[in-house]
Parts: C-alpha cells; structure tokens; sequence
C-alpha cells in the first residue's frame, strides 16, 4: 500500500487552517472575556456557597437538598462580550471540523485510521478536546470556557507540527490491528474529555480563592479577575464533577481494552510497562478524585487538586514517558 | 482489643483509603523510571553496571522488582483489607435495603427539591391504590399509607457500586492465580528447524509454583517460512511493515501437522497456551572444513540484532579442531558501503548481505564447567589470526591452519513466546464486570418520590408530588412531573 500524497499535502494544510481557526477563537474569546461579566455578584456567590457547604458537612449519605439549585441562570452571561464569544464559538466549530479533516485525509492517504504515531494522536487528541467543548456546548452556554479550551489546543497543535511531526507512512506491525481504534480512540476521547475537565476544576480553584476572599473579608484579589467572568465555585465543581464521572467508566474500558491487545500482541495483558503504569496511575488518580468528592474534608479544593494530578499523569505519560522512556510502547515515530 | 478496634476503624475510613490510593500511584512511579526484571532484565544488568554504587542499593529497596515488591504488596493488600472492610458491611446493609420498604413519606412535602400540587375531585382510595400501581410498573419500589405513598429507585447504583469493588477483588485475586498456574517461556526457533514443547528446549522458561514442567501439551511446530518487509524510502525509511511466520503445527505427536501463520497480533492458540511471534533476526550459515576437506561444522548460526538496520552479532564455536577454533563477528543484511563506522547495515532487509568476521585459535573454554552464552566469545586464552568480509558463496582460508571458511548464505529465524495463564478468562470476566458496576454507580441516580393526598379547604382533594435525589440527578424535576402526571386524578383542576 503506497502513500497517497495529495492527500497527505491536503492534511497536513487542514491542521494549519484548524491552527489559524483556533488562534483566531482564542482572541475572540479574550474579547469576549475582557468584556464580559456575569450577573451575580462574587459576594452572592460567596454566601450561597457558603450555606450549601453548611448543609452538606454531615454524612456522605444523608438525603439532602442539592447544593446547587437547577435553576442557576448565571452560567456563561458574558453581557456585553457575548457577540465577540459566539464569533469563538464559530470559529471553534470550525477548527473541530478541519482537524476532522486533516485526520480523515491523513487516514485515507494511508488506507488506515490516522492512531499510528505522536503527531495523529497529537491532532486525534486535539480533536477529540474541540469536539467535546462543542458537543457539551450544544446543551449549555460555555462561551465563558472557551479561552480555556483553545489554549491547551493549540499548545497540543503546535507541538504535533514542530516536534511531534510525521511523514504519512503506513504502520508497524504491532500497530496494525482492529483494537488500535478501540483501545486508542477510546483513550484519545479520554484525555479530550479529561483536558476539559481539567480546565473546569483549574477554574473552579481561582473562583473558590476569589469567593473565599471576600468570605474572609478580604478585597478580592487577582484571582476575582477571572472568577468575576466564569460561573460561581459550586456550579464550576459540579460541572467538573460530571465529566469526570462519566469520563471515568470510559477511561477503565480503554485500559482494559489496551490490556486485552497487549494479550493478544505480547502474550500478557498487563505487564507494568512504563505506558501501562502511568495508564494505571491516572486511573488511580482519578479514582481518588470521586473518592474524594463524596468525603467530609476532602470534597473541594483537595478533590480539585486530585483531578489536576490525575491531568498531569496523562501529561506525563504522553510526551515524557512516550518520547523519553524505553519501553513496548514505543510508537511515537520519531 | 480497644486499639484493634481503632485499627480496624482506622484502616477502613475513606480517608486511610484516599492515603493508600496516593501510596499506590506513588509507589508505581519508580517502576516506570528504573528497569524492571520482569520485562527488561537485560537492562537492569546494565543499569547495574553503570551504576556499580548506587545500584545495588537501589537494588536493595527493590527498585528493580518494584510490582513484586513486598512494600508494594503491602500497599494494594491493606488497600483491599480496607475495601472490603468498607464494602462488605455496605453489601448486607444494601441486602437489608433491597428487601425492605422505602420510608414514610414526610408531612411536609413542600420542603423538598422539587415539589408539585394541585386539587382534584378524585378519592384518596382510588388515587392511592392507582398510583401505586403505575409507579410500580415504571420500576420504582412503593410504600403505601393511607393518604401517601413513598417510592424510591436506583438501588442499581449501589449494586453497580459493590458489584465494581468487588470485581477488583476478583481481578487481583485472578492475576495472582495466573502467576502461580501459568508460565512463560521463550525460544529461537530458525527457519526450517522445529521446536518440541519440553522445557530444555526452551532459551528462557519461568513458571508459577504450581506449575510443574510435565504438564506441557505435547504440541511440537516446524518454522517454514519467516516473511518481513520494511518501509523503503521517507522518513520512516526501514521502519518494520510486516512480519510473519508460517508454521506446521502438531497438536500432539500423532496428530497430522496443520499449517498456521503466526503474526504479530495474530497468535496461535492451542491446548491452552499460546504462542506468539516476538522477535526476528537472521541467521547466517558456515562451512568449516579442515586443511584435507572434511567438514568441521556446518550450520546457521543465530545472530542477535543490534540496531534498526539489523546489524546482528553473534560466534561460531568449533571444538573439534586443535587448536580450538571460534568465529566472531557480524552478518549485515545490506552492507553499507561506507566502513567508517565500523561494520553497519543500512538496511533491515537482506538486500545485500554480507559477513565481517574474525577468527581466533586457541582454548574455547567450553571444558571448564562454567556455562557460557551461545553468543559470546571467550577470548581470554585465544589469539585472534586474522578478519575478514565474506559475500555469500564466498571462502576464506584461514592464515597458518589450511581450515577454510565459507559463508554459504543465511536463514531467518523468529523468537516465539509460549504462555499459559489459566486465569485470565476469570481476569476479563472481573473487568467487565467492573465497567458494568462502574457505569451504574456513576450513571444511576438513587432517588425518592412522594404523593400526599389532604382533604383541601375548598372540598376535593389537595395532591401533592414531591422528590429528591441522594446525588446530583440532572433530569430530576422532569421525572418527578411525570411521575405527578401518572397520578390518574380527574382533570376538572379546581
């Protein structure tokens, strides 16, 4: 099977336009941002959480009122940065859908899913982070998150095409098996809908700084900045709770898929190879987070930072152990 | 006793669980950064070569067996005493909460999330009796008063919830049963030669302790054919692009041979093992013949690879002469025109193959009683006579002896892995099992739902629909005006 190069040309312009699309979403979620506020005030914020807290310190157990009423109108109203964030919105669209193509392109030039090394999982992953933001918005006014999305994007985009880069070539053996698009597309729409999370629980941590200033009486500090634009503490954990949790059923069957081709590829199907144990290492992490979310003491800004660690274990994992560490897992293609 | 108790209490808090999470995750991190025994031994002499002052210490914490560590086993089996402290309890207490009845409903339903009410004409019998049938029927568990009703669903949460932890105890108890039933073995096996499942035949072999060497199937195989092709051209130039090995398989040694081809995520699977293709490598072959003509040796010799090119180093020996004779050196697939770093292929694929070797005459050492590796040379009391590079067909007669050397061609050979683990059927059972339980705990809301019926100031009936969720339920005020909905009240709202 040779490479196709017209398409593989055709690819690589797609994720220069999907750069240009992003870069130009992230400016247009700055505006957007500068601009905006949101109704309530960081004080009302501060307080609601405050008595909520009081309500849930007992049990983990006891039935009680939710902390957050479902109707909280104050998610995402940027006021006067609205326009200037829906043009971001659009153009996020945009770049999902030429990252769609530079991957379907890359694919077909080759007659293979486009998983094979550091730069399509690179763009794969970038996708999978734009894709996710996109759908969730389709339910939800997330203008306000925007800015937090594309940067890491693009971060991810510009190390795919500066370092990470990789002729259209066909795969290694090893590689070339059904179980590539299982285990790798399930653990790839993972560390998409895991950037996402890690972006609400880093916010969540400014707006919580911010609200507990003001409840400790202090003059908000620069963290109000930021928590002024974005929704209050509560709503932000939440949020992140729930991509978390459901993220998380996602992330075992994607090691446990990788676990069965390692039976079938190396003849065990787990064997503490350093891509297995920073794979079981996140898992850890992130099972300690919704551990920690249902424990007195522990829910909150300590469950926040759990989350974060178990983001930078797939960091790690990523570009540490994939280009630095010798081991089974050594596609990257560089 | 007092202090047992408090150990016990201790060790089964979330809290000491969240600690003993963190351990875990921790105590891995080193397993990923030093060498392991169990997969790269060959790097941990290495490492311990290099590092000859750190290394043993290291050593000595384990740092080189850090998952069969007994710190590390100390971690996940406090780990799991903790979860099934926790968990066992909490499966009687959700055994009792399955087969009882959800609580009385409370007086004061406005009070709660979410809440609904309207007047109707309707009787508090035939609201009662109807509305729990209908809630009924759409699964949720009902209690009956006289002018209430109390329902509840989603016991399925806590069900996923034990049913995930455990789960994790099946697979840790599985993957422990796979390492003391089962085995792994490895073994080189040349293009046409065969291979017989005993245990000196293979080149490594580790089995569990229950695993006693007579019990291997009798399977036996004969390596065919080996096929591998490389990328040629572009920045991936010589990156491997396919490898196979075509078998003849006998299940056992009356059965008729069967044809198999063994590819990299494609193994053989018989008799309860499984053999799986793991490496590759060439094997070039020699005639040794002595001064008058008779052949001294003739064979392949396997040749271990030792970069992307597959430039594959490897020895002769050859005892039978006086004085004794070795062979070292290296076979090339393509040779590089350019010797400037020494003998180097450019290439993976046979394209051009070529030999560089030396000759040395002397003691082989092989009468001492020390074991010595098939690919190494000990040259401590041998000269070396001379070296020299060979195409195919091509003879090189040895300087002071009439032995001459020919390199007659080469054959590939394959590495093949056997393995059997008795308990991994159990292992994949345990982890989907889990996902299930997972997905429930996590996706499943346990929530409760309340009709009070009082007699309205009015005349008619006031109804009253209320619920509430243990847990963030997105879609609860949906549910709960549904549920009000099957409510079978006259419409003639007053």
């Amino acid at each position: 099977m040779t490479v196709n190069e017209t398409l593989a040309q055709a690819s690589n312009a797609m994720v220069y336009g999907a750069i240009t699309a992003f870069t130009s979403s992230m400016v247009a979620y700055s505006i957007s941002l500068a601009k905006g506020r949101r109704l309530e005030t960081l004080e009302t914020s501060a307080q609601r959480t405050n008595s909520s807290h009081q309500v849930r310190m007992g049990s983990t157990d006891t039935l009680i009122k939710p902390a957050v009423s479902t109707s909280v109108s104050v998610d995402g109203d940027l006021g006067e940065g609205r326009r200037a964030g829906n043009i971001g919105l659009a153009l996020t669209w945009l770049g999902a859908i030429l990252l769609g193509l530079a991957l379907t392109f890359r694919g077909l030039s080759v007659g293979r899913w486009p998983l094979g090394n550091m730069y399509e999982f690179s763009l794969a992953a970038g996708f999978a982070v734009s894709l996710v933001y996109c759908v969730m918005s389709l339910s939800r006014d997330l203008r306000w998150l925007g800015l937090f999305i594309t940067i890491p994007v693009l971060l991810d985009l510009g190390s795919a095409i500066t370092v990470l880069y990789a002729e259209s070539a066909q795969l290694v053996p090893a590689l070339n098996s059904y179980w590539l698009l299982i285990h790798v597309a399930a653990a790839t729409v993972c560390i998409g809908a895991f950037t996402v999370g890690a972006a609400l629980s880093g916010l969540y941590l400014v707006a919580q700084a911010a609200e507990d200033r003001i409840t400790n009486g202090l003059a908000p500090g620069r963290s109000a900045a930021i928590a002024q634009r974005v929704p209050p503490a509560d709503r932000l954990d939440l949020m992140a709770y729930r991509i978390h949790a459901f993220m998380f059923p996602i992330w075992t069957f994607a090691v446990i898929a990788g676990a069965i081709w390692a039976e079938a590829a190396w003849g065990r199907y787990w064997g503490w190879d350093p891509k297995e144990t920073w794979a079981f290492i996140t898992w850890v992490f992130y099972a300690a987070y919704l551990h920690a979310r249902a424990t007195a003491g522990w829910r909150g800004r300590k469950a926040a930072y759990i989350a974060l660690a178990g983001f930078g274990a797939i960091i790690f994992n990523y570009f540490i152990v994939n280009i630095y560490v010798q081991g089974l897992h050594s596609y990257s293609g560089l | 006793m007092e202090t047992l108790r408090w150990l016990w209490r201790q060790l089964t808090s979330m809290r000491i669980a969240l600690i003993l999470l963190f351990l875990l995750a921790l105590a891995s991190v080193p397993g990923s950064i030093f060498p392991q025994r169990g997969t790269s031994p060959l790097r941990v002499n290495e490492f311990l070569k290099d590092n000859p002052k750190s290394g043993p210490i290291l050593d000595q914490f384990y740092m080189f067996d850090v998952f069969a560590s007994p710190w590390f086993a100390s971690i996940y089996l406090l780990l799991f005493i903790s979860l099934m402290g926790c968990v066992l309890p909490r499966a009687v207490e959700h055994y009792k909460e399955m087969r009882s009845y959800p609580p009385v409903a409370p007086r004061n339903l406005s009070r709660l999330p979410v809440h609904l009410q309207w007047n109707s004409n309707t009787t508090v019998e035939q609201a009662i009796s109807e509305t729990q049938a209908a809630w009924n029927k759409r699964g949720w568990r009902v209690r009956a008063g006289d002018d209430w009703i109390s329902a509840e669903k989603g016991y399925s949460r806590e069900t996923g919830n034990l049913l995930f932890h455990l789960s994790l105890l099946v697979l840790l108890i599985a993957v422990g049963v796979g390492g003391v039933m089962g085995f792994r073995g490895t073994v080189i096996v040349r293009e046409g030669s065969g291979f017989a499942n005993n245990v000196t035949q293979y080149d490594t072999f580790t089995s569990g302790r229950n695993y006693s060497a007579d019990k291997l199937p009798p399977i036996s195989f004969k390596l065919e054919n080996f096929i591998s092709s490389f990328q040629r051209g572009g920045q991936q130039n010589g990156a491997p692009r396919e490898f196979y090995a075509d078998l003849l398989v006998k299940d056992d040694p009356s059965a008729t041979p069967r044809a198999f081809r063994v590819e990299v995520n494609h193994p053989l699977r018989t008799s309860g093992i499984t053999l799986y293709l793991v490496g590759h490598g060439y094997a070039p072959e020699f005639s040794v013949r002595d001064a008058s003509g008779n052949l001294l040796w003739q064979d392949a010799a396997v040749f271990l690879p030792q970069d992307a090119g597959f430039t594959s180093s490897g020895v002769v020996k050859i005892p039978d002469t006086v004085p004794q004779l070795g062979l070292q050196g290296y076979f090339l697939p393509t040779v590089s025109a350019d010797f400037s770093n020494g003998p180097v292929s450019e290439f993976p694929a046979a394209d051009d193959p070529g030999v560089y070797i030396s000759a040395w005459q002397g003691d082989l050492g092989l009468d001492s009683g020390m074991p010595q590796s098939v690919y190494r040379l000990d040259t401590k009391n041998m000269k070396r006579i001379g070296i020299e590079e060979l195409a195919p067909g091509e003879t090189w007669r040895l300087p002071n002896s009439g032995v001459t050397v020919e390199f007659t061609g080469y054959r590939q050979w394959a590495t093949f892995a056997i393995t059997r683990d008795p308990a991994k059927g159990w292992a994949l059972g345990a982890a989907i099992a889990a996902i299930a339980g997972l997905s429930l705990s996590l996706l499943i809301p346990r929530r409760r739902a309340w009709l009070r019926v009082t007699p309205a100031a009015g005349g008619g009936n006031l109804f009253e629909v209320a619920g509430l969720s243990k847990t963030e339920a997105p879609g609860l005020a949906d549910e709960i005006s549904h549920l009000a909905n099957l409510v079978n009240t006259k419409k003639e709202n007053l």
